[in-house]
């Protein structure tokens, strides 16, 4: 990629000018200036959602495309995905998005859930006043129809595979965030012990989609007989 | 145009939609694959799934638009989603239109379904829900960058059993979805294909000239058999369908149905009450329930168990179990008894019926279906005595009773059971070796849910000369029938004259003999004709006439009709014509009537197949009022 041109004098003189009433008097723009000043610190934060999809023309992610000449003006107003070109080649997605993507990806594994197994009002529900006979019939219908939602959306594997109880040895170089040491943890890899738990680890999930202007937040409507 | 880039394999099920494609650009090596279908869910959420469940669902105004991500506005639901809305709005969901499609007795392009919805609901003819299913899978495939399937090469497959004009109806949804390179194929030919595609070159060590193959295929909804005879032609391997059978409503459906019943009776045995909505949610736990006991005999019982509607789980929860005794009593014994040859399904009047309904089998007997199926076409083989059972016993040589099959070859969603494939393969056994035949062996390696589809598409390859191809051609001959002008006797129906229009096998793209006799048309006004069909009649030539038939070997067709236009004639002259059949390119049978003196060069009007239902009251509520027109003058009907 060619980064872009360097300001003429002239223009960096008149920017500089323009940018010192601006921070002075626009609290936002004083904040996005402040962040570029270190780009790496919150860089994501330049571009919007929108942007990604930018059509030709629109000036999202075409900013790291050589721009031949700019005037005064557009460029003050250009500043955002100028700078970020030239500092960042992979833009990230607004922080913003992240958190709304995981909530949404929540949201809709919970309903689901909810959908196909009852698991909402499972965990809603008090069961201190039941027997075990109640609550054993529930649990299947929980656990059919969420054990086949589960099988149907991701699929998931034990981490080791060898029977639990057998005793395996951990290599050097494990990655401490699938194999968790238990007991008298203490010297280095390789270790020897007994698999207490296979573990699981989720290979590949695929939740469904969601369609614009469905509110996520309900996970199962109210049903109402006519 | 462009040149398709894909073949395209819809198995357009009674239940499900499956599709797959092959690449038409990968050469040598092209392999058919499953390709999934986006579609609602659940409100609001879109998925892939490998079956697109045929149902719609038209929701209520103030539902809005029931969205996906290619259509904002969409006023109907089309699959998984619309499935799920069958068991707590079932008055709005359209469910087995593939069925209504060859039902004789309704107008089938008529706004019929869903069946006693409610007012609000703009209803739907039999062909626009086939349609909406087309386009649905249109849309999903363009979706995932296979290009618009108006440009790629379409296979849509069709039970063996569909009529002339339910093909037609296929072929008229189709093109409303806007394939324009389309094929018909039957389904069991499909099924035959992807075993042909999976065995690779191994399928010619397992089939020897000479052999049968029967092809079981036991749906969600339908129950459909063939025979494919594979034949020696001048040195050269051929398969050729011999026969076909009857369409029967009879399938997986069926058998959850009965289960969930004994489900629900264990329940109010035991003091609960079930509704509707939970009827359908056991009838749903019933077939988990199934899979498992029919997988593991060792399971001794399997628990079903159903929630409540509210939000509270706990004590509201309903279980029971069914057990391998039921399984055994119901499903193996219930729909596949061990049966005699000559075992043939029960049919009992009906009880006056206050609404049309689909003609579900009355017999759920599976093995009493095949047996009558194998008996009829007793001399479907080749070089057997020529004409069917009924007319066998035919002085030299005792002809056969049964068709025996050597080869069975599996398919649909039921016939993943091992259990229910052994019982067919024992019932079929005894009946062959009673009839001094050896016992017939299992093609395996069946892909009972996905092979249709994917046969679809291996069909596409084969025939641009990538594979071998069965020989089919029509599966049934065709008459037209003739009233003799006798004077009226009260009480008896004028005799009628079978002709034969169109015999059978006829290959797409041929076009049969001109029927020598003449027959007057008035213009202007359009005229009818009775139409009949057989799958037994191999042999008759164009003209043939048969002056009486049993039930096994002609069965009536809704009426044919032509109306001439008056261009160059005067109105109410009687034109004489002649009938000749044609089956098009894509797989559809075309009569037309060619005048004796044709007032032009070329002159011919096309015969209408009838998809407008008999007329005799037998239309569905909605319908009044045109049903009373068509009861009133079946001219009339013709009209509207």
């Amino acid at each position: 990629m060619t980064a872009p041109a360097d300001l003429s004098f002239g223009t960096r003189v008149w920017f500089a000018w323009a940018c010192f009433f601006r921070v002075l008097f626009d609290g936002a723009f004083a904040r996005r200036a402040f962040d570029v000043r270190e780009p790496h610190v919150e860089p994501a934060r330049l571009v919007r959602g929108r942007r990604r999809v930018a059509s030709p023309g629109d000036d999202g992610v075409e900013s790291e495309l050589p721009r031949p000449s700019m005037e005064g003006p557009r460029v003050a107003a250009e500043i955002e995905p100028r700078h970020l070109a030239k500092t960042v080649r992979e833009p990230r997605p607004d922080p913003s998005d992240v958190a709304a993507a995981r909530e949404v990806g929540a949201l809709s594994l919970l309903a689901l859930l909810q959908r196909e197994g009852r698991f909402v009002d499972f965990l809603q529900q008090d069961m201190a006043s039941f027997g075990d006979e109640e609550i054993g019939a529930a649990a299947r219908v929980v656990q059919a129809g969420c054990r086949k939602a589960l099988g149907e959306h991701a699929k998931i594997e034990p981490v080791r595979d060898e029977k639990e109880g057998d005793r395996i040895e951990v290599p050097v170089g494990y990655e401490p965030s699938a194999v968790k040491l238990v007991g008298n943890v203490r010297g280095a890899p390789p270790f020897k012990g007994a698999l207490l738990h296979r573990g699981w680890r989720a290979s590949s999930l695929s939740l469904p989609e969601l369609v614009s202007g469905h509110d996520v937040h309900v996970l199962a409507p109210a049903e109402v007989e006519l | 145009m462009s040149e398709p880039k894909w073949v395209v394999g819809i198995d357009l099920g009674t239940t499900h939609t499956a599709v797959a494609r092959a690449s038409l650009t990968a050469g040598e090596g092209a392999r058919p694959e499953i390709v999934s279908v986006t579609q609602l869910v659940s409100a609001g959420s879109v998925e892939a799934r490998p079956l697109l469940p045929s149902c719609l669902y038209l929701p209520i105004a103030s539902e809005g638009p029931q969205r996906l991500p290619w259509d904002a506005e969409r006023t109907y639901a089309v699959g998984e989603y619309a499935r799920s809305r069958g068991a707590d709005a079932a008055s709005r969901v359209v469910a087995s239109a593939k069925s209504w499609l060859i039902h004789p007795s309704v107008d089938r392009r008529a706004g019929i379904l869903p069946q006693g919805a409610p007012d609000d609901v703009e209803r739907i003819s039999p062909v626009e829900a086939s349609f909406r299913y087309l386009e649905h899978v249109a849309e999903s495939f363009e979706q995932g960058g296979g290009g618009t399937l108006a440009e790629q090469d379409v296979i849509v497959t069709v039970p063996a059993s569909f009529d002339a004009a339910a093909r037609e109806l296929t072929v008229e949804a189709a093109m409303a979805a806007g394939f324009e390179h389309l094929t018909l194929l039957e389904e069991p030919q499909a099924a035959l294909y992807a075993w042909i595609d999976t065995m690779g070159d191994r399928f010619r060590k397992e089939l020897r000239v000479g052999d049968v193959v029967l092809v079981v295929d036991v749906g969600g909804g339908t129950t459909d058999f063939s025979a494919i005879e594979v034949r020696d032609e001048g040195g050269s391997f051929e398969l050729a369908r011999v026969a076909i059978g009857d369409h029967i409503l009879l399938g997986g459906d069926n058998m959850d149905l009965a289960l969930g019943h004994v489900a629900k009776s264990k329940l109010v045995a035991a003091g609960k009450e079930i509704d509707k909505w939970q009827l359908a949610q056991l009838v749903h736990a019933a077939r988990n329930a199934k899979e498992r006991l029919l997988e593991g005999a060792a399971l001794a019982e399997a628990s079903v168990a159903i929630a409540g509607r509210g939000s509270q789980l706990v004590g509201a929860s309903l279980k029971t179990t069914i057990d391998q005794d039921a399984i055994q009593k119901i499903l193996v014994d219930g729909f596949f008894p061990r049966v005699e040859p000559g075992a043939r399904p029960v049919v009992r009047a009906r009880a006056a019926l206050t609404q049309i309904g689909l003609p579900y089998a009355q017999d759920p007997a599976v093995t009493k279906h095949l047996a009558a199926f194998l008996a009829r076409q007793a001399g479907a083989i080749a070089g057997a005595i020529a004409t069917s059972g009924a007319r066998a016993g035919s002085p030299g040589g005792r002809a056969p009773r049964l068709l025996c099959p050597t080869a069975v070859l599996f398919n649909g969603g039921v016939m993943k059971s091992a259990r229910l494939r052994d019982r067919i393969m024992e019932v079929l056994t005894s009946w062959c070796e009673g009839e001094g035949r050896p016992a017939p062996r299992v093609l395996e390696g069946a892909d009972y849910d996905a092979a249709v589809a994917r046969g679809a598409a291996y069909y596409g390859l084969a025939r641009r000369g990538q594979g071998l191809r069965i020989r089919g051609g029509t599966a049934r001959a065709y008459y037209v029938g003739i009233e003799g002008a006798v004077p009226a006797v009260p009480g008896m129906d004028p005799p009628v004259v079978a002709l034969c229009v169109a015999p059978f096998g006829m290959e797409e793209g041929s076009e049969a003999g001109l029927l020598e006799s003449e027959m007057g048309v008035v213009v202007g006004e359009p005229v009818r004709f009775r139409f009949f069909g057989s799958t037994v009649r191999r042999t008759d030539r164009v003209g043939h006439e048969l002056e009486d038939w049993s039930e096994t070997e002609l069965s009536e067709l809704p009426p044919i009709e032509v109306s001439l236009p008056a261009e160059g004639r005067r109105q109410g002259e009687v034109v004489p014509v002649r009938l000749v059949a044609s089956v098009t390119a894509v797989g559809t049978l075309v009569i037309e009537a060619v005048p004796v003196k044709p007032a032009k060069p070329d002159e011919r009007w096309k015969v209408e197949l009838s998809v407008r239902g008999d007329g005799d009251g037998a239309r569905p509520a909605a319908n009044e009022e045109a049903a009373g027109q068509a009861a009133g003058d079946p001219a009339g009907d013709a009209v509207a």
